[in-house]
């Protein structure tokens, strides 16, 4: 098992081992799903109150399809981990975290404080994603 | 123009202070340059053949004077004292030092500029028509939807590794003056009956070594539902665009592939479910953006005489100045194509001196042009003489706009590393083949655009006259296309057969010409005689045998 060196949840991470989006059509009884960058999302949607955790693979960083699967999910309420692995580098970390991604174990360890530096590179942020972050229009325009 | 809020300044800032993080790991050697890659070109910093490139991003080719001004500083302070200015409206450096880099980001947030997306396979720096709100045809002003592009594109979070990079331009003229259909995404702006605005979106044209056209795939899309649309054509291209090879990546190949109709549905699919996500800025947005781009305090009283009685400037006036909307007021172009020159480049004092002349007659504005000439776009028609001999003493009065001395090309295989052959010594040959003004504006209308590589760059595929650069066998190889067109009626160049060396292809442009001249009925530019007759006339006389005197 990946060793996890970075998550933001304050619950209890899940034991047990996530199984292709494949296999978890057939198992009623997984609970962790793996994504891997050409699987569809929404194929999960019908499921998600019964997902604690969906690993997203980033076999190569270059390849951003994970970005979108993490804010389908997020989008249409997915509340679990929500787990980037693989190449997941640095310089990444912010953008994936506007995505939706609350825990990451890339395949070369990153400190936490460099985490925490990455994260707040933007002093604000111009798009309305799903990190609750407010927009920097909604700043400027207060309902 | 628009200007910063604390916010935008904010995030400029923010992105000097990260990227001279990036460089101080890199130059520690606690990044590889593989890892380093991607950060810098995401900070416009190419590491071309000979040097690093930095491309300047100029949002939709809008510019004040202090910000032109410190292009010209930065050439002078960084660089060997010029810049080239590009088909996508930025400009590049080509002689910058890693190290410098930060600095330089600095200097460029200090006047509300970055490199920020100029590079990467992420949405590039939106492009428009560099008459916006100046053009007698403008139907709307796109400068503030493409403000809102640019914000929404700036350090989008999930659009960061595309498949490959994305291009958008937006217009609101019937005239086309931005290539717009040769887009990833290319936005008019229209009215329908009842007076109101909206986005028509073409989606899938580009360039490349599979040229294509857009076609429409959101037709009427509301003002205020535009960065949702575009959030969804992004979303299908950055799922289901092909990643196996880069050479099929672009958003073309996928909605070729798929077709326009299937795409489309995806696309509104994806655009009903982001509707439901408030992501789109409110109105109030829009409008805060437009108080930017109020038209500036014309003189109504500036008068239309013009004395034309130097027969040089008349020149230049007949071809160079386009009309305005506002009466009294011109459009002046300044074109960076010399006689001999190289296509884009200006010198540090040049930069300075159209900085200045902006200052002083373009209510502060100035605009970079796709065809890589600057614009000065609101000028008093009596201030137009002034204007020009400043410009001649500067070596930038060259009467030539959309005549064929008005030559695109890339920087090729004297600074770039994708090349397969020089572009900027054809461009030269021709340029001085063809020096003669009277012969240039014989010809009339005729663009020229030449790239060093299929990457096309210097949009051979929609020039009247295309050049292609290629490598055959370790020897530079010129591939001559005919019939490409941007704007409205947009068409593709057709290849005229076997390519040519440095000299032949001159000679071959000169024989197309000629077939022209002879050709040609009354008022018809160059592709529309070639439209009318076809590719064989030109044909038999490129590659006809020479003669025994010939």
């Amino acid at each position: 098992m990946v060793e996890q060196n970075l998550r933001y949840r304050d619950d209890e991470p899940v034991g047990d081992p996530a199984v292709t989006v494949d296999a978890f059509a057939d198992q009623s009884n997984a609970t962790a799903v793996r994504i891997e960058p050409g699987d569809d999302a929404r194929a999960l949607l019908p499921h998600l109150d019964r997902i604690a955790l969906v690993e997203v693979n980033f076999p190569a960083y270059t390849d951003g399809r994970g970005y979108s699967a993490a804010r389908i999910l997020r989008e249409h309420g997915y509340a679990g981990e929500l787990r980037a692995v693989g190449d997941v580098l640095l310089d990444q970390l912010s953008h994936m975290r506007r995505c939706g991604f609350d825990s990451f174990a890339p395949n070369q360890p990153i400190s936490a404080e460099a985490a925490d530096k990455a994260f707040a590179t933007w002093p604000d942020v111009y798009q309305k994603t799903v990190d609750g972050r407010p927009a920097i229009w909604a700043k400027r325009h207060p309902a | 123009m628009y200007q910063y809020d604390q916010y935008d300044q904010a995030m400029v800032d923010a992105r000097v202070a990260e990227f001279r993080d990036q460089v101080e790991r890199r130059l520690a050697g606690d990044i590889t340059e593989d890892q380093f890659k991607p950060l810098r070109l995401k900070n416009g910093l190419y590491l071309q053949l000979h040097a690093y490139m930095l491309r300047v991003a100029v949002p939709y080719g809008t510019l004040n004077s202090r910000q032109m001004r410190m292009l010209g500083d930065i050439a002078d302070k960084y660089d060997r004292g010029y810049g080239h200015f590009t088909t996508r409206q930025n400009i590049q450096y080509n002689w910058i030092k890693l190290q410098d880099a930060p600095d330089i980001l600095a200097d460029l947030a200090s006047v509300e500029m970055h490199a920020i997306q100029t590079s990467g396979n992420c949405i590039r720096n939106t492009t428009s028509d560099q008459f916006a709100g100046a053009a007698a045809d403008e139907l709307v002003d796109p400068r503030p939807y493409a403000e809102l592009l640019r914000q929404w594109s700036t350090f989008h979070p999930e659009f960061d590794y595309l498949p490959r990079k994305f291009k958008i331009a937006i217009i609101g003229s019937e005239t086309d003056r931005a290539a717009m259909k040769l887009h990833d995404i290319g936005i008019q702006l229209v009215k329908n009956d009842a007076g109101e605005i909206g986005c028509r979106f073409y989606v899938g044209g580009g360039m490349g070594r599979t040229p294509m056209i857009a076609p429409v795939i959101g037709d009427f899309i509301s003002p205020l539902q535009m960065v949702s649309y575009a959030e969804a054509c992004l979303r299908v291209y950055n799922r289901y665009g092909r990643r196996d090879n880069k050479y099929k990546a672009r958003i073309k190949i996928l909605v070729h592939e798929i077709g326009a109709d299937e795409y489309r549905r995806q696309v509104e699919e994806e655009f009903a479910h982001i509707l439901t996500l408030g992501l789109e800025p409110p109105a109030a947005e829009l409008e805060r953006i437009k108080g930017f781009f109020e038209q500036p305090g014309f003189d109504a009283n500036a008068s239309d005489e013009l004395d034309l009685s130097d027969p040089d400037f008349a020149l230049w006036v007949d071809q160079n100045v386009h009309a305005h909307k506002q009466p009294g007021y011109a459009i002046v172009n300044i074109s960076l194509k010399p006689t001999g020159g190289i296509p884009g480049d200006a010198t540090a004092d040049q930069i300075r001196l159209m900085a200045d002349l902006a200052l002083e007659h373009s209510f502060d504005e100035l605009r970079v042009t796709h065809a890589q000439n600057i614009v000065l776009p609101h000028v008093k028609k009596a201030d137009l003489y002034a204007i020009w001999q400043k410009l001649d003493e500067a070596g930038l009065a060259a009467a030539n706009l959309d005549l064929i001395g008005d030559i695109i090309a890339c920087p090729g295989l004297d600074y770039c590393s994708l090349a397969n052959a020089r572009s900027i010594p054809v461009a030269q040959k021709i340029s001085n083949r063809f020096a003669d003004l009277g012969r240039q504006r014989e010809l009339g209308e005729l663009k020229l655009k030449i790239s060093g590589c299929i990457n096309a760059c210097g949009h051979h595929h929609a020039g009247h006259i295309g050049i292609l650069g290629v490598d055959r066998k370790g020897v530079e190889n010129y591939q001559l296309l005919l019939g490409g067109c941007e704007g409205a009626d947009t068409s593709l160049g057709t290849i005229t057969g076997p390519g040519f060396n440095e000299d032949g292809i001159v000679d071959a442009v000169e024989k197309a010409t000629d077939v022209y001249l002879a050709q040609r009925v009354d008022g018809e530019r160059f592709v529309d005689t070639f439209r009318r007759i076809g590719m064989a006339p030109f044909k038999e006389a490129i590659y006809a045998k020479e003669t025994a005197n010939g």
